[in-house]
């Protein structure tokens, strides 16, 4: 957690290094953004800052750019990032009820981290595996099929 | 070269594949190594069958066995009995819940009985990422044929006859899309492709994508072809890192084959496709807001006109369609327009694919001709509802539409029924809900969305949609009063009439399609400070039944506030004022002498 | 990978990459079509049931038959007289030929799946197949 977090020169140098290589900077604010959220774990002021400079637009584009996505974060991620589905199909089969319960469990809200940098929660919208709703995943493992008593068995598992 | 006399095909959609259906594939190959038969028998990944209810699943050909919910553990039996002694595995088969049978060919299973797969032909069929298996299947001829035999216009011709209309949300006829692009003179236009699917609760252009990724690349070069332009864009969603991969993979191979870019076939017509992502906003998917995000700004949407097809992505032409309205082009052109609009019902030609899910026994990815009724789709293919519950609404548009109650059970599904249900076909999210689910709690979750969606440009849908939530919030937390109804009434018309994009004018559709078809409901949660379904917490009123309490004291021991008092062998009540509604003694009750109200 | 320069071309690579799908294209028809189940197991295989399948995919290619479909089953239980195929027509009982050779396999072609007669050979039925 803590290295993922450093805005480490070589990074920057690694965005800068990107940005150099496309042919027009027009029209891809957004797609340099990928990259950096890509390299920095997140977009904290400095690295949009950075972009604003490299692309001679507006500190205040990338701003409004970061925060109309729900994609991008200013907040870094937990080393395990607790992604729940909130799409239609795992609502009505309880996935409110999960939320909650893992809300109770880390003591944490949605988009927010722990304090120890070990955990995040994300919401989102829909992961195409209905069959098994109500889904969440932990990093790239899927659980299906959960009921809210299932909750802490599977935190405890990246404790 | 090896003889295949058997082939085993490993569902590798998202749902099967996040139920290990990557290591059944790997255990399959490692066993029938081990039988030596790598020459007979082909093992391969690939995408959706639909069957998402049972996956992971697994299918072998030529005789159709179809097996369900496989595990990697299963790999070694199902090669050992079926491949090498001849055996079906029984306890892997598909039981049909009505009949009790083992079904083992799938085109027999009610699930695929009514279905039509149209967009979906290669879903389930072809590995995505072999373009010799997509060739194999008449791929790139629709193109060939375009480009060799027929002029721009007569491809919009068969496009229009055909009466293919966008699988996107609105139903706008394709052909005349793309002939309104094809008439604006530029030095240079473009083919978009949306396949960002922002409504919470459908798959369907993602599983077309992962399952056959070229139909969609054929297509928009066919598009670009008719209307003149040399450049396709894909709009993807950046959360979808197979979709991704899979249509990355098919770009390099397409090209490879000189399927895409200079000179395609020898006919001097040049086109190409390159992917641009997403970064998950629902209002993309409005095609102005959509070419806004292309341009790397804020995805908000501006007034047409000007149309796309007049000034669209860098003031340029601009055709923009969904994945599944490209994914049924190929076929049209190659079976012909007459064809294709003998299928479907008066207005609305062609198939449908829906993402059928919710509490409903067979979730799945199904499609359907045009004016199948809600009744087949729910009963038929979907298997009926969850645990014997009664069927209460269903759910279709996403947050832009609204529900379908039992009175619509035989309505065919087109275009023009949904809307006058007050609903619409949006992208084909069908989720269906059961008398568990509270109709304001369900208009509530849909407005959060829209709220939290909305781009804020416009001020009705901005202020509106959250002037909207605040007050379902009152009313699901039991602070309701009547005159909020006539305001969320009012509230909502104003939103549709004066909104500025199809986001803002679809978003009260939920809350006014709950309220004319579940009206009794909103009013039980005012009037009476009840929550019908018992979804809604703070309605809750758990109650002890005289009848049924022998007075054991299991309750009073575990309710955290005392709000339980009795003496032993009594029946027990339990204080409204000092209950919290944890559920705690309802859990406890073994008598089943509490209930929820 | 070349690159295809024309329509023409396509049309050839088609051809050629046919059979990937095809068995899997047969399979959702299959009830229409005759199918021909060679024997695969240990036994089976070590008789040469190998090179029959393979003689009569390769035979019935070159032929162009498009009503028939050769796929592979386990041990039938005829160890005696292996190589053993079965072939099922629509709507009829299936036959089952023991000691296939070459010279057999082509006969079975041209009279049995073409003409539908049947031919020396046939082993009386006394197992059920995976069907039943």
């Amino acid at each position: 957690m803590v290295a993922n977090i450093q805005l480490t020169e070589e990074k920057f140098q690694e965005l800068e290094a990107f940005i150099n290589s496309l042919p027009t900077t027009k029209g891809e604010l957004i797609r340099v953004l990928h990259k950096a959220q890509n390299i920095f774990g997140y977009l904290p002021a400095e690295v949009q800052k950075f972009v604003a400079k490299k692309l001679d637009v507006p500190t205040a584009k990338v701003f409004g750019v970061v925060t109309f996505y729900s994609y991008f974060t200013m907040v870094p991620k937990g080393e395990n990032d607790i992604a729940i589905c909130l799409g239609t199909a795992c609502y009505v089969r309880g996935a409110e009820k999960i939320l909650d319960a893992i809300k109770k469990e880390i003591n944490i809200g949605v988009g927010e981290t722990t304090p120890d940098g070990k955990f995040s929660i994300t919401s989102l919208r829909c992961v195409g595996a209905c069959g098994l709703a109500p889904v969440i995943l932990v990093g790239e493992k899927v659980y299906g099929r959960i009921t809210p008593d299932m909750v802490k068995g599977i935190i405890d598992n990246y404790r | 070269m090896a003889n295949y006399t058997m082939h085993m095909l490993v569902c590798s959609g998202t749902g099967c594949k996040s139920a290990e259906s990557d290591l059944i594939t790997a255990n399959l190959e490692k066993y029938v190594a081990e039988a030596n038969m790598t020459d007979e028998v082909q093992v391969l990944k690939t995408g959706c069958f639909g069957f998402c209810e049972k996956g992971p699943v697994v299918k072998i050909l030529p005789d159709n066995t179809f097996y369900v919910q496989v595990t990697p553990d299963d790999a070694e039996e199902i090669v050992n009995e079926h491949i090498i002694k001849g055996r079906k595995v029984e306890r892997l088969l598909f039981v049909d819940p009505k009949t009790e049978k083992m079904v083992s060919d799938s085109k027999k299973m009610d699930f695929y009985k009514k279905q039509l797969r149209i967009a979906l032909r290669n879903c389930g069929l072809i590995d995505p990422d072999n373009i010799d298996e997509y060739i194999a299947r008449d791929g790139y001829h629709a193109l060939g044929m375009a480009l060799t035999e027929m002029t721009p216009q007569d491809v919009i011709k068969v496009v229009k006859d055909s009466g293919l209309r966008g699988r996107g949300g609105g139903g706008f006829p394709t052909g005349l899309k793309w002939e309104i692009a094809s008439k604006n003179d530029a030095d240079q236009k473009y083919v978009v492709c949306n396949a960002d699917e922002g409504d919470p609760g459908a798959f369907m252009d993602r599983s077309i994508l992962e399952g056959d990724p070229h139909s969609v690349v054929e297509a928009m070069a066919i598009c670009g072809y008719s209307m003149g332009a040399t450049i396709g864009k894909v709009y993807i969603r950046a959360e979808y890192p197979l979709a991704i991969k899979r249509l990355e993979k098919a770009i390099e191979d397409a090209r490879e084959y000189g399927l895409l870019g200079k000179d395609i076939m020898g006919t001097g017509f040049d086109f190409d496709i390159e992917l641009t992502f997403g970064a998950g906003a629902f209002v993309c998917g409005e095609e102005t807001a959509l070419i806004h995000s292309m341009e790397g700004e804020r995805g908000e949407p501006t007034t047409k006109p000007p149309f796309p097809a007049e000034s669209g992505y860098w003031g340029k032409p601009t055709n923009v369609n969904n994945v599944e309205t490209f994914a049924n082009v190929p076929v049209i052109l190659l079976k012909g327009a007459d064809w294709f609009s003998s299928i479907g019902s008066e207005k609305s030609k062609g198939t449908k694919v829906f993402a059928l899910a919710g509490k409903i026994n067979n979730v799945g990815l199904i499609e359907v001709p045009m004016g199948t009724t809600l009744r087949e789709v729910i009963y038929d293919i979907g298997g009926g509802i969850k645990d014997g519950k009664k069927f209460k609404a269903v759910q279709t548009g996403g947050p832009s539409g609204g529900c379908l109650t039992v009175d619509d059970l035989d309505t065919p599904i087109d275009y023009e029924n949904l809307i006058a249900k007050g609903s619409m076909m949006g992208s084909g999210g069908m989720i269906v809900m059961d008398e568990d689910d509270c109709m304001p709690a369900v208009a509530k979750f849909y407005l959060e969305f829209t709220e939290e969606e909305s781009c804020g440009k416009c001020t009705p849908c901005r202020v509106g949609t959250k002037r909207l939530s605040e007050l379902l919030e009152l009313i699901t937390d039991g602070k309701g009063k009547m005159e909020h109804l006539d305001e969320l009434k009012r509230l909502s018309r104003v939103i549709k009439d004066t909104a500025l994009c199809g986001l803002g004018q679809t978003a009260p559709n939920p809350v006014l399609s709950t309220m004319e078809a579940f009206w009794d409901e909103y009013i039980a949660h005012i009037k009476d400070g009840r929550c019908p379904a018992g979804q809604c917490t703070n309605l809750l009123q758990y109650i002890i039944s005289e009848a049924k309490c022998v007075g054991c004291t299991a309750c009073v021991r575990v309710c955290p506030t005392n709000a339980i008092t009795g003496t032993v062998k009594k029946p027990h009540v339990i204080d409204q004022a000092k209950c919290i509604k944890c559920g705690a003694c309802y859990d406890k009750c073994k008598f089943e002498a509490i209930s929820k109200q | 990978m070349a690159k295809i320069k024309s329509f023409e071309e396509l049309k050839k690579i088609k051809d050629q990459v046919q059979s990937k799908v095809g068995l899997r294209e047969k399979g959702e028809n299959i009830d229409n079509l005759i199918q021909i189940r060679v024997a695969m197991a240990t036994c089976g295989i070590a008789s040469g049931a190998r090179e029959i399948m393979n003689y009569m995919i390769d035979e019935m290619t070159s032929q162009g038959i498009e009503n028939a479909v050769v796929t592979q089953t386990g041990c039938m239980g005829y160890c005696y007289a292996e190589p053993t195929i079965e072939v099922t027509t629509p709507g009829k009982e299936p036959v089952i030929y023991g000691d296939v050779t070459k010279e057999k396999a082509k006969e079975i072609i041209d009279e049995h799946v073409i003409k539908g007669e049947l031919v020396d050979g046939i082993i009386p039925m006394t197992h059920k197949t995976i069907d039943q």
